[in-house]
């Protein structure tokens, strides 16, 4: 099966080569931070995860988000996601991989992180994120492989996979909530420490992942033989309405309790995000083009006859993938540590070395999604199943 | 296209490696490897709790903060990085309002809010760094309280500096080696190893020198600047006739952040 | 096959390759001397005997360095009954002053960069 990711057209493999030059450039990066130190990315003292943690989080939910067509399929035989499923378990397999990538690059001692096994500290939740991590990332390489390995025979999946398809649904909602707690039960960080963390890494998780697997479906429509037909995508759009408007909701709840409380402790990171605080906003541009791109994505998303026209619903999801990610990509991470427990404010901006693993590693992903969509393309164009 | 047996083999031989390439670790681990909580040997089964009050008011004197801080930085071989985005330090002053943020209203008057205090690491009684690390690089000994890093077991993953509430932690950003102050034979003030890049660091309440019998640093340079003596007092919390005791019981003494539970253990006479 | 003398002539061209540092030294030539260690003067005994340390020092010292970091003790026992205090920097390197003309004599020779001098202090070097 593995072999069909050897044969493609020209685009096929252009695309591959652009994937593997913004990789080298990754590496190259890399080696620079190996040697010199993490002193080479915009971080600092006060500001001590930036790009590299916050894509870690915007991708653990593009990974969950495999759950929203493995759960209606297999759980209740909604039949209409079943050419899609197999997408969502590879994207998660891919977004997995960069989460896993993204916290190694992180690391300032990376040739140890097999302390981390070495020495299993079950009161630490990143000790937990590391182990749920892996786990989704086996469980769905083996149901993906295997599932798609029963229907290119043409036959029934093993009943062995049954169960693990079942595991990888509470699993999938566990890597998000892990990671969320990584963040919400630090007493150090008010910004942080709230308990509808989970919940709107949830929501968003949500809408982002199918937003993004709506267009990686429209992509294959487009260039190869695949076509998951209109209700799928329908569906997922359904999906990511809702989704988004929980999320919204969820926003909203927390500008409450930091607006009508007036505490400086909750209010500071959200006068931060969208006035400026003491002079510093850095991020306020992107905080009110990402709350604009929401709203108008939500609005026009609520109407049916733009919904149903694919075209604009490909422009609405690049909007909700965009807004959500400068939501957890961008602004979550960084605004936790401003100010800092001192009171200082000292902004965080990536740099260029940082911007390149960042991309380096994106593209590393989305190579190993390539080959993955690849192979699934050709093995149903060959049984006629596309 | 290969035959299905020759296949079934590679992939049985690859679950194999795998199988054998988790399971060896885990072994070693279950096997070896004792826990970091472990009560040390020898130590006469003394339970301590070492504490630090600190006199704002006579810390308010340069030449006395100035004198402890160097003491430490010297004694520990701390980086001197001037750019503060990526300096390393395990005490020095900040302002009264930025320290004491729940003790300052809106008509508290300034030379106060801007009064400098020495802060350091409080090693709390329930610290936030010790419950997030994922690899024990940082613990609570039980023989005496101090929250201890060890750089070999370190990754960098700074956790430990996202959860602790007072900023007492510093990482590495670079290699220090570059910037630890030599004295007039070029050599370092101290034998103790340096860091590295990419590890955390902060004050070890001078560990090395407790063992000893000697007093921190810190304690040791104020005590010998005219006024400075009694400006740092290091004792055990454990000890009911300790000087630490003693003052605790007879002064009005503040902690920072009390309210959020980690229990410091670095008292200020205010 | 057609491949076939391909395949012969990459093969052969992959076992030429990787049997290189067999093949090229076998003249003798290029004999490379074991390393000659300088020994500290003033001291007949390690802490344990020469065949132990060569074989088992980094083991002895991620002993010590646990003992010591991790478990606060600080005084091992040697096989021959002699105490010591588990320290690099203070034990170690007190007769073995020159990391030079020692440690890194055997490391450049078996090309291992041991990594106790990123942070460890001998007090003999400046620089």
């Amino acid at each position: 099966m593995l072999q069909n990711a050897f044969t493609g057209g020209k685009r096929y493999w252009f695309l591959l080569g652009f994937w593997g030059l913004l990789i080298l450039g990754g590496v190259v990066a890399y080696g620079q931070q190996l040697s010199e130190g993490l002193h080479i990315t915009g971080m600092n003292r006060d500001v001590t995860w930036g790009l590299y943690i916050s894509q870690f989080t915007f991708l653990v939910g593009v990974a969950a988000s495999a759950v929203m067509v493995v759960l209606p399929y297999y759980l209740h035989n909604y039949k209409a996601f079943g050419k899609m499923v197999i997408l969502g378990e590879f994207l998660a397999v891919s977004a997995v991989l960069m989460c896993m990538l993204f916290v190694f690059v992180d690391m300032g001692q990376p040739t140890r992180v097999m302390n981390v096994i070495l020495h299993p500290t079950p009161n630490s939740v990143m000790f937990w994120d590391f182990m749920v991590l892996f786990g989704y990332l086996l469980l769905n390489l083996v149901i993906g492989a295997v599932t798609f390995d029963a229907e290119r025979k043409g036959a029934p999946p093993p009943q062995w996979v049954k169960p693990l398809i079942y595991l990888s649904i509470p699993w999938a909602v566990s890597i998000h909530t892990v990671t969320a707690f990584l963040y919400s039960g630090l007493e150090a960080r008010p910004f942080w420490m709230t308990a509808i963390m989970g919940p709107r890494f949830l929501a968003s998780a949500f809408a982002s992942g199918p937003s993004l697997l709506i267009l990686l479906a429209l992509v294959l429509r487009r260039f190869t033989k695949f076509d998951p037909g209109k209700e799928p995508i329908q569906k997922l759009a359904t999906i990511v309405v809702y989704a988004m408007t929980i999320n919204v909701f969820f926003v909203g709840v927390e500008l409450f309790t930091s607006l009508y409380s007036d505490m400086p402790h909750h209010l500071h990171h959200f006068e931060y995000l969208f006035t400026g605080l003491h002079g510093y906003h850095a991020l306020t541009p992107w905080m009110w083009t990402g709350e604009a791109l929401t709203v108008l994505a939500l609005v026009f998303l609520y109407i049916p006859k733009i919904r149903r026209q694919e075209k604009y619903l490909a422009a609405l999801c690049v909007a909700v993938v965009a807004a959500i990610w400068i939501e957890k990509g961008l602004a979550m991470v960084v605004t936790g540590f401003i100010p800092s427990p001192l009171g200082r404010i000292t902004e965080y901006s990536p740099t260029v070395p940082e911007i390149g693993i960042t991309v380096g590693i994106y593209a590393l992903g989305f190579f190993v999604l390539t080959l993955l969509y690849r192979i699934v393309v050709s093995v149903r164009e060959r049984i006629q199943v596309v | 296209m290969m035959d299905e047996s020759r296949r079934s083999f590679l992939k049985e031989t690859g679950w194999a490696a795998l199988g054998l390439g988790c399971g060896f670790p885990l072994l070693t681990t279950a096997c070896g490897d004792s826990s970091a909580q472990e009560e040390s040997v020898g130590q006469a089964g003394a339970s301590r709790q070492w504490a630090m009050v600190v006199d704002i008011e006579k810390c308010m004197e340069e030449e006395i903060r100035d004198a402890c801080i160097t003491a430490c930085h010297r004694a520990h071989n701390v980086p001197d990085i001037s750019d503060p985005e990526d300096e390393v330090k395990w005490i020095w002053s900040e302002e009264y309002q930025n320290v004491f943020p729940d003790q300052v209203h809106t008509n508290t008057a300034s030379k106060i809010r801007q009064a400098p205090v020495l802060i350091l690491c409080n090693h709390c009684d329930s610290p936030p760094c010790v419950r997030v690390c994922p690899t024990q690089a940082t613990w609570k000994r039980d023989e005496d309280g101090i929250v201890m890093m060890d750089m070999h077991r370190c990754i960098g993953c700074r956790y430990c500096i996202a959860a602790c509430p007072y900023g007492s932690r510093s990482f590495n950003w670079r290699d220090p080696q570059d910037f630890i102050e030599r004295d007039t034979n070029g050599e370092y003030y101290s034998d103790y190893p340096t860091r590295t890049k990419g590890v955390v660091e902060k004050c070890n309440f001078c560990a090395e020198r407790l063992r000893e019998g000697l007093q921190p640093a810190c304690v040791e340079a104020v005590n010998q600047v005219d006024g400075g003596a009694g400006a740092l007092v290091f004792g055990d919390l454990g000890e009911p006739d300790s000087e630490v005791n003693q003052i605790l019981g007879e002064r009005l003494t503040i902690a920072r952040r009390v309210g959020l539970g980690t229990g410091p253990n670095v008292y200020y006479i205010v | 096959m057609s491949d076939k003398p391909k395949i012969v002539a990459g093969l052969t061209l992959f076992l030429a390759l990787v049997a290189f540092p067999v093949w090229y030294t076998l003249g003798g030539e290029s004999e490379v001397a074991a390393p000659e260690l300088e020994y500290p003067s003033d001291a007949d005994v390690c802490v344990e005997d020469t065949e132990y340390m060569t074989a088992n020092h980094m083991d002895l010292l991620n002993q010590w360095r646990n003992a010591v970091v991790r478990e606060g003790r600080r005084e091992y026992v040697a096989a021959s009954g002699e105490r010591y205090v588990m320290s690099l920097t203070g034990t170690c390197l007190d007769c073995h002053t020159s990391r030079d003309e020692f440690c890194t004599r055997c490391h450049d020779y078996a090309n291992v960069e041991p990594k106790c001098w990123d942070c460890h202090v001998d007090p003999g070097e400046t620089e």
